[in-house]
């Protein structure tokens, strides 16, 4: 039990560090690297709390898809970030001020937070004990049959996401020879050879 | 020294802070704002699995799931219409982005 302790404030430490240079760090790679702590670290949280599956979920779809897809587009554009920085401390005041307001009000709603004992009745899904099913089987169980449709939606998102990023991004570069295959194969014999009849030492 | 709901409910909040917090702070770098909401959407997803596990309900951890991919797709998306607004402007600054001001 205190080993969980412990490692609840070490993954929860870093997490909220590793946020915290997310916003403040001057270079945006350096961004980058630490959202993929911070998520790494939430990863472990998730272990903490027995979602495994998620947690996996997490280091795979985060880190070696979204925050590849940062790095990919902070390297790709060409900014001066020192010049973005300009206007930084103009802002603090009254972000902090916001800041500081939503975090007591977080707070004050969450630190009182109390479970009603009626409420473990009413549980949608009971979580299966370990013994019986691991926690990945348990989702598939579950996500395969009553949220089938929710899951199918879930792809359908991704397809649309996939399909409005390749649109907005894809350009057909002026000057570039490209392969036109209706043309090629609509060529006749006509268009394609002449026949020219060379007269003998004359050349053409 | 045990681990109550509480502690992971207050680690959520002081994340979510910090996303909104970072929205205001870097009001020029379109990048960091997404950064933040990246940082939004994960305090959601801490609070979801917290409150899942320690009530014994395993369909937070599903809502996490599709959470993850809207999250996902917005930042596909996202950053796919930054790469073509900066192709357009050379500028990904958020106040050169008025075209739509009329």
């Amino acid at each position: 039990m205190i080993l969980q302790s412990l490692f609840f404030y070490l993954f929860s430490a870093v997490t909220i560090a590793a946020a915290f240079m997310v916003i403040s760090a001057r270079n945006p790679v350096h961004s980058v690297l630490f959202l993929i702590l911070a998520f790494f670290n939430s990863a472990g949280l998730f272990i903490l709390l027995g979602a495994e599956f998620l947690a996996m979920i997490l280091v795979v779809v985060y880190v070696g898809a979204v925050a590849v897809l940062f790095l990919f587009v902070v390297m790709m554009l060409d900014v001066d970030f020192v010049e973005m920085r300009q206007g930084f401390l103009q802002y603090l005041p009254v972000g902090a001020l916001i800041g500081i307001i939503l975090l007591a009000e977080l707070i004050a709603v969450l630190a009182g937070v109390y479970i009603a004992p009626e409420t473990a009745a009413r549980v949608a899904e009971p979580t299966p004990p370990l013994s019986q099913m691991s926690n990945t089987e348990a989702i598939g169980s579950l996500l395969y049959t009553k949220y089938v449709f929710f899951f199918q939606m879930a792809g359908l998102v991704l397809l649309v996401a996939m399909i409005g990023a390749i649109v907005l991004t894809l350009r057909h570069k002026e000057g570039v020879k490209r392969q036109d295959v209706s043309a090629q194969v609509g060529r006749t014999r006509d268009e394609a050879i002449e026949v020219v009849k060379v007269k003998s030492r004359q050349g053409i | 020294m045990t681990i109550e709901l509480g502690h992971y409910l207050t680690v959520a909040a002081v994340l979510f802070t910090l996303g909104v917090f970072g929205i205001f702070l870097n009001r020029k770098n379109v990048i960091i704002i997404l950064m933040s909401v990246e940082l939004l959407l994960l305090a959601v997803n801490i609070n979801l699995v917290a409150f899942s596990s320690f009530l014994g309900d395993l369909v937070g951890q599903i809502f996490a799931l599709f959470v993850l991919t809207v999250a996902a797709a917005e930042a596909a998306v996202g950053l796919a219409i930054l790469v073509v607004f900066f192709r357009n402007r050379r500028s990904i600054a958020v106040e050169d982005i008025n075209m739509m001001r009329g």
